[in-house]
């Protein structure tokens, strides 16, 4: 386990931090709906219900992933026939045609970074229910990765919109986006609010005690 | 009603406190617990961001006044800009994805921007305090981390790709546009906003 440098916390100070402007201050009264005196951003020592809201975007973005993959993202239709293309289908068409760096790259960041962050996201939820107080650098380091990386999965989003914008030759070819789309969008909302619900602060909250 | 302490700052990350010490610009203080990033001093100045911001609003004009790409099919052409797509996007009632294309691509980058330039405007006048600065302030912040210029850039980048195996394709000029308004964009959002409450005649 890695040493980890003693420090005092806000809130172990009795203190508020603004999470919108930083700035600390120190409730007069009582900690209660409180509103950051300098940019009005609503106060708490740590994010409102932080577990709870990780949790149901968390689990909300896990069933939606299946239909994610398995329903169509795109649906071509052109004079040699009507074609269906799935996230996978599109990875392996690439890869197929010789273009294995872009399928590659589609993988991981619409397959593989997906499936990570909500594995990542479960593991952090759990540890901090459990207290966990091991591999605390690594957990925080895991979590700034997830929220830095979860963006680009909106990758495949933008590729069908496009196609669809373009391929439009009634007689020749069109190109629709499928159902698909519309849940892998909301996997990557979902997990991009599940992201910042979560509290990193939790993590770091269950060493407090241990510090030499 | 409430203390306020200008001298300490927390980690956003672990919630450790320090006291706020002056960088160098383009200096970034560390937390000494968890190494996230506590502020930058910013490079540029507010005056340097405004041209900058002034910039990047042209230059997303141009991203979305101009086609992306023309496609060839047999002699048939056809053009894309990015607003076009939307709308082919809702007219076949996808309606979820035409949303989510357009907040992410248009209305918030443009928000953000918009609301960017008036912050530097405010902050390059001193002593003429914006009844709106906090509001705008919040703005950005909230809408920040769902601007996705520089993924929509990359997906046009695979999607052209994906289009050359079949047909024609010809750059448009917003293809480029959105080219350096990724570059811009990028350097506005590494603007640390929290520096705009250090500047002489901004504290609360």
């Amino acid at each position: 386990m890695t040493k980890v440098a003693s420090a005092l916390s806000a809130s172990q100070a009795g203190l508020l931090v603004c999470p919108c402007c930083g700035l600390v201050c120190r409730p007069a009264v009582r900690i209660g709906a409180w509103a950051c005196p300098r940019c009005g951003t609503a106060l708490a020592s740590r994010k409102t219900d932080s577990l709870s809201r990780t949790w149901a975007f968390l689990i909300a973005a896990m069933l939606l992933y299946i239909p994610a993959n398995l329903l169509p993202v795109m649906e071509t239709a052109s004079l040699f026939g009507a074609e269906e293309d799935t996230i996978l289908s599109g990875v392996v068409y690439f890869w197929t045609s010789g273009s294995q760096g872009l399928a590659t790259l589609i993988f991981v960041v619409s397959i593989l970074v997906p499936l990570l962050k909500m594995g990542t996201l479960l593991v952090l939820a759990v540890s901090v229910h459990l207290r966990s107080s091991h591999s605390v650098h690594q957990r925080a380091l895991l979590f700034r990765i997830v929220e830095a990386v979860g963006r680009w999965s909106m990758l495949d989003i933008f590729v069908v919109a496009l196609m669809v914008g373009l391929v439009q030759f009634r007689t020749l070819a069109v190109i629709h986006a499928g159902p698909g789309a519309a849940a892998f969008g909301s996997v990557v909302v979902l997990t991009m609010l599940a992201a910042r619900s979560f509290d990193p602060r939790l993590i770091w909250d269950c060493i407090k005690d241990d510090h030499d | 009603m409430s203390l306020m302490t200008d001298n300490l700052i927390a980690c956003a990350e672990c919630d450790a406190l320090h006291v706020w010490r002056p960088i160098a610009a383009g200096e970034r203080a560390r937390c000494v617990r968890c190494g996230n990033v506590l502020y930058r001093r910013p490079r540029m100045t507010s005056d340097q961001m405004l041209a900058l911001v002034v910039g990047a609003l042209l230059t997303f004009l141009l991203a979305n006044a101009y086609p992306i790409v023309d496609l060839e099919v047999q002699g048939i052409r056809n053009s894309a800009t990015l607003l076009g797509s939307i709308v082919a996007l809702w007219t076949e009632e996808r309606w979820l994805i035409a949303i989510l294309v357009f907040a992410t691509t248009i209305l918030f980058p443009l928000i953000d921007l918009l609301s960017m330039l008036a912050l530097f405007l405010t902050v390059a006048r001193p002593g003429r305090p914006m009844i709106g600065f906090t509001t705008l302030y919040r703005f950005v912040w909230v809408l920040r981390p769902w601007g996705m210029i520089e993924v929509f850039m990359l997906g046009t980048l695979v999607a052209l790709v994906k289009l050359s195996h079949l047909a024609h394709v010809v750059p448009g000029v917003a293809l480029w546009a959105f080219g350096a308004l990724t570059v811009l964009m990028a350097v506005v959002v590494s603007f640390d906003l929290r520096w705009l409450w250090v500047e002489p005649g901004r504290s609360a």
